[in-house]
């Protein structure tokens, strides 16, 4: 990084960044450490605070609760993460090329990405509708008998997944798409003159110099589908008999619904703590992405 | 799978076929909208509707105040969008372009924030807004937004490449501080500003999570957030109903996208570098 300009006065930095760190501070750092205090309290939000130390966790274990928002948030999380990548990949591969039609075709899938999450989630409430859907009636017209996608206590996830992926295939297309640009023409051109064929230049030139961008899409989706909540909201309301509460959903949850902002808290703690984790992760891919460059 | 490549015709009938996927789900929502009760619970699956009945459209004008929730959901955007670009301007500035002794401490707080998305804060920042009575207020959705890692970092990162003797010029001929940030640098870097702003909008615009947790009350509702009551009110069958408030939510950020595709494209590409 270039050294930079000497400030006209030593205060000049902190002045122009002030407006950033106050804000910081108010709305991410302090509610960070107020939710780790929180989490020692039995509060529900109209009576006196009291505090029960790890109560709070010992519960949400003993309870399952933990595990079992853990164990949705992850199934949900595995089949979104490889569904949309395999998904945009392939769309990548089929439409990296100028043209109206292609143009045309990421743009049509893409439109997904810009419309709000509420949008999607009515519109295929309203497709897998157990009654009147339009997808329950073409399996109807095929002969065969639809099932309830979102009434099916062994359905209702892989329902939500697959919706989320038609949300998001375009903005894993778009990121792998960037990255098919970053390609040398030439690597291609000296794999054909080797005498490579389509799936031999796929496998040794496309697909190790993509690895960076996989990395990156992969751990940004599973981040971004690890926050998944507005679907599980509008659509099922973590149900049938609680087989879509997802993390964000069970803190929603104990917070508006039970009224157990100490309970709730320790949820925070633990999410975060996941979340951690997982940019963590990121983090080392993005390194590598750098470095691939 | 032979080592001949496909027919690009098969290709792109595939192609075609995968579009369809996508805009087959919108021209279902258009069709519902314009249906009538009678049709939907005779009919619910017909293609298309008996006519062009706007019935729908206006039972979801009786059913909510829709203007006032556009309203609030387009002044709730905008100011998060400026505020975030006023706020992360000058703090973009000093990370870029200033030499101070906190400069890699202040840089990786903001960067740090990425790992807190509202989804972690909501709860602490409910109780902390309703100690001030600050729930159900324009406040509540917009000043917790008000800095943005994503828009400080890539503020920064061009500023980066603005040469040095540009704002020396500046201070020789006397201009303040803020007036280097706002009038020199600004109008320099409008290409990364009009595409997060973008970004920024359509994403806040489009927000339900937040809203749907720090207001209960009709005043400050936004549009996401009513039109997905139009689902809860026990509204049984009226899917029309529910269709076309979706058109009205999902038509301005369809209209958005498909007027400003390249810079929205950009700022999500970018969002990658």
């Amino acid at each position: 990084m270039s050294p930079g300009l000497l400030p006209r006065r030593a205060r000049d930095p902190l002045l122009l960044l002030a407006p950033t760190m106050v804000l910081l501070a108010v709305f991410f750092f302090y509610p960070l450490l107020s939710a780790a205090y929180t989490s020692l309290f039995d509060w529900d939000l109209l009576t006196e605070a009291r505090y029960v130390g790890l109560e709070n966790y010992r519960a949400l274990h003993e309870s399952g609760e933990l595990s079992h928002a853990f164990s949705t948030t992850l199934r949900f999380s595995v089949v979104v993460v490889i569904g949309s990548m395999a998904l945009g990949l392939g769309l990548a591969l089929a439409l990296n090329r100028t043209g109206a039609f292609a143009a045309f075709v990421r743009g049509a899938i893409f439109s997904a990405y810009v419309i709000s999450w509420v949008s999607v989630a009515l519109l295929w409430l309203w497709v897998l509708d157990a009654d009147a859907g339009a997808l329950t009636a073409l399996v109807r017209g095929a002969g065969l008998t639809p099932r309830s996608w979102l009434g099916d206590p062994g359905l209702a996830l892989y329902s939500l997944a697959m919706v989320t992926i038609w949300k998001i295939a375009g903005y894993s297309m778009v990121l792998f798409l960037a990255g098919l640009q970053d390609i040398p023409r030439a690597l291609y051109e000296a794999a054909a003159l080797d005498g490579a064929g389509r799936w031999s230049r796929f496998w040794n030139v496309t697909w190790p110099l993509l690895r960076p961008t996989t990395v990156f899409v992969a751990t940004t989706s599973l981040i971004v589908s690890f926050q998944v909540f507005d679907v599980v909201r509008v659509m099922t309301q973590g149900g049938p008999v609680q087989s879509t509460t997802v993390f964000v959903y069970a803190i929603y949850e104990q917070v508006f619904m039970n009224l157990r902002v100490g309970r709730a808290s320790a949820l925070v703690v633990v999410f975060f703590g996941l979340l951690l984790v997982l940019t963590l992760l990121q983090l080392l891919a993005w390194r590598r992405r750098e470095a691939a460059r | 799978m032979t080592r001949r490549s496909l027919s690009p015709f098969a290709v792109n009938v595939v192609l075609l076929g995968i579009a369809l996927l996508w805009l087959l789900p919108y021209a279902w929502m258009v069709s519902t909208s314009l249906k009538t009760l009678p049709e939907i619970v005779k009919a619910p699956t017909a293609p298309l509707p008996a006519g062009l009945n706007l019935s729908a459209y206006s039972d979801v004008m009786r059913a909510m105040p829709i203007g006032h929730y556009f309203w609030n959901t387009t002044v709730m955007a905008l100011a998060i969008a400026v505020l975030q670009i006023a706020v992360a301007l000058p703090a973009g500035y000093a990370l870029a372009k200033l030499r101070f002794r906190w400069r890699s401490l202040a840089f990786i707080l903001v960067v740090a924030t990425l790992l807190i998305p509202a989804q972690v804060r909501f709860v602490p920042v409910f109780t902390l807004l309703a100690d001030v009575s600050l729930i159900n207020t324009m406040t509540a959705l917009v000043l917790p937004f008000g800095v943005s890692a994503f828009g400080t970092f890539l503020i920064r990162q061009a500023l980066l490449s603005v040469p040095d003797s540009l704002i020396e010029a500046a201070r020789l001929d006397g201009a303040s501080e803020l007036r280097i940030v706002y009038g020199l640098l600004a109008p320099i870097l409008k290409p990364t500003l009009v595409a997060f702003f973008l970004f920024s909008f359509v994403y806040h615009w489009n927000d339900y999570f937040w809203p749907l947790v720090m207001t209960t009350d009709e005043a400050v509702r936004t549009l996401p957030l009513g039109i997905a009551l139009l689902r809860e009110q026990g509204t049984g069958v009226r899917w029309h109903v529910v269709m076309a408030g979706n058109v009205a939510l999902s038509a301005p950020a369809l209209l958005v996208f498909a007027l400003t595709q390249r810079h929205l494209l950009r700022a999500v590409s970018s969002k990658a570098l």
